[in-house]
């Protein structure tokens, strides 16, 4: 029992940096054994930190071959070294997730002797749970890199989701932090299961039963502020795997500085760009749920992120020429584009203005950042006033009135490290 | 005129199949228990007959479509005074001139009700959560809850499906009742009267547990390995309580096994 629970704090220590947390995307159901996937995924409970825990995420092992500069497990680093057998990981994630504790099991780990080698192990596990456990709830794989396809593909018909990291967003980046690593071998297993995603797809308008693969999608992780990349480009990467890879999610990670002695990373005690993370966080949601091209936000004139402002208000405050738009009027796609009106509340917009002209007081109550949007808006009763004030004026009005949590934090050391 | 009814759903439905059998439209529906006459007031005791607020809830489902007939519902469990008041008014509404009203988010009650149907909702999902089961010797997994709004009867085809090969006991400690599955159907339970003083009072000197069971020998050590897992999860330099608190209420905390005090 002692043995496991400090296997468990070394391994779940190390596969922390690791962001991805969804239990989302997949429908498996309950075939008589145990467990289901939630369509929408379920946030079991939150750590201190205000991420959420909704799988157990551990490494088989953290004993590993390489030696990326950026990773706690490299293999050069001084750390306690563990590895669970493959029984104890099924024991584990069974008795998590009948005391429903978790959602599933999010499964990587260290590449020792070599990558076949690592995940035929893995594999070995997501096929005992699916097999002699009967067991239905999530698994989030990781795909490692270089292994063979023959093994991913199989892995691919037991699990609900397979992800691998960029690490750094280019592959300059990589060159200097992880020497041994590039990004082909990333593109290509991301590339694969795609494909053998889309096949089946097509295999299964034909065909009645076709075994689901990966049907919670793949998703991918770089890691932020190690290197120092623009937002532009970093987005411009995240915008091209989503479209050459059709991925699910790209996970933005800020850099926790792990270790004194590399040069060129950020040293311990530096705090992690939390703020920027969030930005990039925010610019992702425009460009898949909002309709915005990337040029819009991030262009070559702005090639960072305004950190004071969200990117949306950032696009608005550069772009009077489309404001104000008339709520009472304008279709879905321009309401949307207004700062501090989210999708949710511009559906209820569109229902609610069937039944008569939208008021002020009515929009304040449906549940819009109102402080920000007012200045973007009309209302049938919205006062109209003579010369419309620059948008310095508004951005001011905007920061001074607003609440942000992030107030007072801005330029204190965060932006220092990139300037 | 108040009309007062059992605190249960039909019952509130029986409200209003009498409101449109007597044509009494100017009508606040009120707990039979809670009512405090005055001087002035009038009132009808509605007697809750299963047959009368079965035709008015397939009225309903004809007016509304089923998934507004379960959001009604849901409304019903928040067990919130104003929102039963409103709800009321908007079903007499729907009957009398339409249903699309549901959809006028510009008027106050339907804006309510939205709005209550979201704490509904997500209290719901909470509750898929933050439920932890202990497993007791004889192998039946129980749990303890005491949520905001009645959502048992909304969980309980979640977690049917779910654990399908376990025995299970959810619990809601602050209403006395719980669904117990037996691998084949859920039943909803009560306590005994005095177990349930007992327990009431357990709870409020601060046991965190509110039932009493003898548990299984590996409970204990999977809890101790859930609250290892849960610290050695976080990441110190990234800290944010204020999230923290906003995820996980304190409210909750008694009966999550890595939040337990001690």
């Amino acid at each position: 029992m002692d043995r496991i629970e400090e296997k468990l704090k070394i391994l779940a220590d190390a596969a922390k940096y690791d962001v991805s947390c969804s239990s989302s995307g997949s429908k498996r159901q309950n075939t008589g054994g145990i467990g289901d996937a939630s369509f929408g995924g379920i946030c079991h409970t939150y750590t201190e930190d205000g991420r959420c825990v909704s799988l157990l995420k551990i490494l088989l092992t953290n004993h590993c071959i390489y030696d990326c500069a950026f990773c706690v497990s490299r293999r050069s680093n001084d750390v306690k070294r563990a590895a669970f057998t493959v029984e104890e990981v099924v024991d584990l994630t069974m008795n998590f997730y009948r005391r429903n504790y978790i959602e599933g099991l999010f499964l990587s780990s260290g590449i020792f002797k070599n990558a076949d080698f690592t995940m035929e192990r893995l594999l070995l596990i997501v096929k005992k749970l699916r097999t002699e456990q009967r067991y239905n709830g999530y698994i989030h794989l990781k795909t490692i890199p270089g292994a063979s396809e023959e093994l991913i593909r199989e892995a691919g018909l037991y699990v609900d989701r397979m992800s691998i990291n960029l690490e750094l967003p280019t592959e300059e980046g990589l060159k200097l932090l992880a020497p041994e690593k590039d990004h082909d071998s990333v593109k290509k297993p991301l590339a694969f299961v795609k494909e053998q995603i889309q096949q089946l797809r097509s295999e299964a308008k034909m065909i009645k039963h076709t075994p689901s693969f990966v049907p919670a999608g793949q998703s991918t992780q770089m890691v932020i502020g190690a290197t120092p990349e623009t937002d532009l480009q970093i987005m411009s990467v995240a915008n091209t795997f989503y479209q050459d890879y059709k991925l699910k999610r790209v996970y933005y990670s800020g850099f926790v500085p792990i270790h004194q002695e590399h040069s060129l990373l950020p040293s311990i005690g530096s705090a992690p760009p939390l703020l920027r993370e969030n930005r990039l966080y925010q610019t992702d949601w425009l460009l898949r749920f909002y309709d915005f091209r990337l040029d819009e936000i991030l262009n070559a004139e702005h090639s960072h992120l305004d950190l004071e402002v969200d990117p949306k208000l950032s696009w608005a405050l550069r772009n009077p020429q489309y404001f104000p738009i008339d709520i009472n009027t304008a279709d879905y796609k321009m309401i949307i584009r207004i700062p501090g009106v989210g999708r949710q509340s511009a559906l209820k917009i569109m229902q609610a203005r069937k039944f008569g002209k939208l008021r002020e007081y009515q929009l304040k109550k449906m549940g819009i950042a109102f402080n920000r949007a007012r200045h973007f808006m009309v209302c049938a009763d919205s006062v109209v006033s003579l010369g419309t004030p620059s948008m310095e004026t508004v951005r001011g009005h905007i920061l001074s009135k607003g609440n942000s949590k992030y107030k007072g934090k801005i330029g204190q050391g965060q932006l220092l490290l990139f300037s | 005129m108040y009309y007062l009814f059992d605190h249960t759903f039909p019952g509130l439905l029986c409200c209003v199949f009498e409101s449109f059998e007597r044509k009494e439209f100017e009508i606040t529906p009120v707990l039979e228990e809670e009512f405090q006459p005055d001087f002035f007031s009038h009132t009808r005791k509605i007697v809750t007959v299963p047959e009368k607020a079965g035709r008015v809830q397939q009225a309903l489902l004809q007016k509304v479509g089923r998934q507004t007939a379960l959001d009604f519902f849901k409304i019903f469990l928040s067990e919130d005074r104003e929102a039963w008041r409103a709800l009321f008014s908007i079903i007499q509404y729907v009957f009398r001139y339409s249903p699309e009203i549901w959809q006028n988010y510009g008027h106050p009650d339907v804006l309510y009700l939205v709005q209550t149907l979201k704490k509904v909702n997500r209290e719901r999902h909470r509750m898929k959560a933050f439920v932890r089961f202990h497993k007791s010797r004889d192998g039946l997994y129980v749990a303890s809850i005491e949520p905001d709004f009645n959502v048992l009867p909304l969980i309980s085809d979640f977690f049917r499906k779910r654990y399908a090969d376990q025995h299970w006991l959810i619990y809601d400690v602050k209403r006395g009742y719980g669904l117990l599955y037996d691998q084949c159907q859920v039943t909803e339970v009560h306590l005994m009267e005095e177990e349930h003083a007992a327990n009431r009072r357990r709870t409020s000197v601060g046991d965190t547990r509110a039932l009493e069971i003898p548990l299984d020998d590996r409970d204990r050590d999977f809890q101790r390995l859930w609250k290892q897992y849960y610290s050695s999860t976080n990441i110190e330099s990234r800290r944010n309580l204020r999230l923290h608190l906003r995820h996980v209420p304190k409210r909750y905390w008694k009966y999550l096994t890595e939040k337990e005090y001690g």
